[in-house]
């Protein structure tokens, strides 16, 4: 387990004398515990401190629904910091194998420092369920640096001319966007705060859900409404029936006027993307869940590791891998995060969103072949992964 | 031992090809419940084991700081002795058979882990888990059967040369680590090759595994004493770590003699498996094979669960602690098809072992026809067989054997008449 990470860092601004100093001491506490690193054993008694890969401990867990709960998580010393809106790659052992999922964050930062995740457990979502219904407090997590281009620029949330945006939330798709307004109306005990940075904005929230019970953070969602802070339409399937994109005009009758941001299943997006270049307006979309197209072929996949594995056309690279017990690198899952691209040395592969097809030929792409993103292609034909 | 195929008694003639793939679909359903069945508590053994294991090394090498003091020196080397060996055995062998690759645990994973040993994870999982797991017992092909400087078979001609055999397999197991990295290199055949011809492969091979002795011996050799000097302890403490390894050496190589060496575990002949042996065929190979040790709980743990050979060898990359549950149902396997499953304490496995070692280092049949009155004209006999020629040594071969054929008839009729 000889990983790389340095026990030491030389912080900025010391004396050339003293790095040198820490560099021959690493150089000695390497040398007395190889094969292994230092870390290795440091991260026995304190796995959160700075240096250490990035992981977290689950401090509270809040259920929100029947089936959504809200995770708090005191990240390690390293954590960067984040944007509300953005999403964090964190992985956890379920039934002691160790799983990655992306998560959007729901809190702008915290005063602790601590960050929050909301799951609403998935049919058949094993870490979802997992989240939901099972994590305890104290259980160790492995987290990466939150990423995510879904968020407010900061020409919007400074201000000072007044923003007009309109957020379009489905299902699960509200957690960036509670993310984002937790940030921009901060809630005390005494209530949705309407801070003066934040009076600039005129905000409209159309939220879509199979029922009210079904919808996590309706609650929240309706106190920045009763507070004023926001306009909330909520929609439910059950009083409203489906929402037709085309009634979004009458929804927010200043529709024309607005910046939209919507997050939700690919089916809206698509539908709102339709609608919103028909009319030339601003959308910028977060798809939850991939729209995945089952298609014939498959084939025999061969790892660098030896291993192989016969998988048909609608069976993901990443399922076959890990199936065939090979280290797959894997995040969200759904094919927004890039945290499971590994190079395709040889073959073809479909991407089951869209049947575009990808095709490495040794000599001709390069020797490091095509980063491919495992979680949304199969094999379409015999193909190399070197992972 | 005797190719099982030149035996006079096969002891798998009673079997069909039909009950031989049985075997192997019995088998495999075994292992099937395992998988099914593994999770959250064989994670939270592995980390359990790996959190104690460190625990133990750091808390040792901390009191060999000052083992200057006898009963510091004493704790500590007992305890850095322990940790060496839960290193090597429970953990580091396992891990790297990919026991608990099924984590995805990318620091608990054959692909990544390093071992506290001479051998480099790369060549030991190539000559253990490809060649010794796939070829097991094979001669010829197996070098775990006597790392190709021993007569483990009476098959292969007996030379004087082989007399060494008991004090060879001594210094062996004092430095099985490094016995262990030269046999990982295939040294001997690569020596003997001229520089020019070696393949690439086996220079970086062997500069890597010249790379990590230079580590391993700074760090127990140099750097640990070096760190005890404060306290005047330079010496002690170079001592316990050398004294550490030595008992690691020694118990690693007592276990591993006994999973394939003692009497009565079969060995099999290259020409006599089939092109492709089926599943049934390598899971048969496999059960007679292999030896298990019987004991404590302790024991099997100290073991790294390699007690539990048999199993170890029908599914090695079931995860260790589930060995123990999984045995009695391929003893119950054994006794279903009338097989012998091998199982003795460890020191009958240990003696065993050895005795075969002893015997095999002398002419064959000269142990077994040696009794206290003729001992003076039998050392004479081996006298003249390690002094004289070729022609010598065949004639007095021969008549060993007519003397130990001789002999087996008369306990056999012995046998039968108080029957």
């Amino acid at each position: 387990m000889s990983s790389s990470v340095p026990l030491l860092t030389t912080p900025p601004g010391r004396r050339p004398g003293s790095a040198s100093l820490r560099a021959r001491l690493e150089r000695i506490a390497n040398a007395a515990v190889t094969p292994l690193v230092p870390a290795d054993y440091l991260d026995l008694f304190n796995p959160l401190r700075a240096g250490a890969e990035l992981r977290g401990k689950v401090v509270a867990v809040t259920p929100e629904t029947a089936d959504a709960a809200t995770i708090v998580i005191r990240p390690g010393r390293d954590w960067a910091g984040h944007v509300p809106g953005q999403y964090v790659r964190v992985g956890i052992d379920v039934d002691g194998v160790r799983q990655w999922r992306a998560y959007s964050l729901t809190h702008g930062p915290r005063p602790d420092g601590n960050i929050s995740i909301t799951v609403k457990a998935v049919p058949d979502g094993v870490v979802s369920h997992h989240l939901v219904h099972r994590v305890r407090v104290g259980t160790l997590v492995h987290l990466e640096q939150a990423t995510g281009e879904f968020v407010l620029a900061p020409e919007v949330t400074d201000g000072p001319d007044t923003a007009k945006l309109l957020f379009v939330t489905a299902g699960s798709g509200v957690t960036p966007v509670v993310g984002m307004l937790r940030n921009l109306f901060p809630v005390t005990d005494a209530g949705v705060v309407r801070p003066a940075r934040s009076a600039h904005l005129d905000i409209t929230v159309v939220h879509v859900a199979p029922s009210r019970p079904d919808s996590i953070f309706i609650r929240d969602l309706e106190a920045l409404d009763a507070a004023g802070a926001i306009r909330l339409v909520a929609r439910y399937d059950d009083v409203h029936g489906l929402l037709d994109v085309h009634a979004l005009g009458d929804l927010v009758p200043d529709l024309g006027e607005r910046a939209t941001y919507a997050c939700g299943p690919g089916g809206l997006l698509d539908a709102l993307e339709a609608h919103h270049a028909a009319r030339d307006l601003v959308l910028f979309t977060e798809q939850f869940r991939p729209a995945t197209l089952v298609v014939g072929e498959g084939g025999e996949v061969t790892f660098a590791t030896g291993a192989s594995v016969e998988t048909d056309g609608a069976t993901t690279l990443l399922d076959a891998g890990e199936s065939a017990g090979v280290l797959m690198p894997s995040g969200c899952r759904m094919g927004v995060c890039f945290g499971c691209v590994v190079p395709l040395k040889e073959g073809s592969v479909r991407d089951l969103r869209n049947g575009e097809l990808t095709t490495a030929v040794p000599g001709e792409t390069g020797p490091e072949g095509i980063r491919i993103q495992t979680c949304i292609t199969a094999a379409a034909g015999p193909c190399h992964l070197d992972v | 031992m005797t190719v099982v195929t030149k035996k006079d008694e096969n002891p798998v003639a009673h079997l069909t090809p039909e009950d031989v793939e049985q075997i192997g679909i019995e088998l495999d359903a075994i292992r099937q419940e395992v998988l099914d069945t593994r999770g959250e508590s064989d994670a939270a053994y592995i980390r359990k084991v790996i959190d104690a294991q460190r625990k133990l090394e750091l808390g040792s090498r901390a009191v060999l700081l000052a083992s200057a003091f006898p009963p510091a020196f004493v704790l500590g080397t007992i305890g850095l002795s322990i940790a060496k060996i839960v290193e090597n055995m429970e953990i580091g062998h396992n891990v790297m058979h990919g026991q608990w690759d099924w984590m995805r645990d990318p620091k608990i994973h054959s692909t990544t882990w390093e071992w506290d040993n001479a051998s480099t994870a790369d060549g030991w999982k190539h000559s253990h888990n490809e060649v010794h797991h796939t070829y097991t017992n094979i001669v010829g092909k197996d070098n775990d059967l006597g790392y190709g400087i021993m007569r483990v078979d009476e098959d292969q001609r007996w030379v004087p040369m082989y007399l060494a055999q008991p004090l060879w397999n001594f210094i062996n197991a004092c430095f099985f680590e490094y016995g262990i990295a030269a046999y990982d290199l295939e040294l001997g055949k690569n020596l003997k090759t001229p520089k020019e011809r070696r393949p690439e492969s086996f220079t970086k091979a062997a500069r890597a595994t010249l790379g990590k002795i230079r580590k391993q011996m700074t760090k127990d050799y140099v750097v640990h004493p070096l760190l005890s000097l404060p306290t005047g302890s330079f010496l002690p403490t170079l001592a316990a770590n050398f004294t550490a390894n030595l008992v690691r050496n020694v118990w690693s190589h007592s276990v591993i003699m006994c999973g394939h060496f003692p009497e009565g575990v079969e060995t099999y002949e290259k020409a006599a498996i089939p092109e492709r042996e089926t599943r049934g065929e390598w899971y048969l190979r496999q059960m007679l094979g292999s030896a298990n040790i019987s004991g404590s709980k302790a024991m099997h743990f100290m073991t790294g669960n390699l007690s539990h050979q048999i199993e170890h060898h029908l599914f090695p990359d079931l995860p260790s602690n589930r060995y123990a549950e999984v045995a009695p149902k391929v003893q119950a396997l054994f006794e279903k098809y009338d097989l012998n499953y091998h199982s003795a304490s460890l020191p009958a496995q240990v003696y065993s072992a050895w005795h075969k070692v002893v015997r095999l280092s002398l002419p064959n049949g000269w142990l077994e026809t040696t009794t206290k009155d003729n001992l003076p004209s039998q050392l004479k006999m081996l006298w003249a067989m390690t002094t004289g020629d070729r022609k010598v040594r065949r004639v007095a071969q021969l008549r060993l054997e007519q003397q130990a054929r001789r002999l087996r008839a008369q306990k056999k009729a012995d046998v039968e008449r108080v029957a």
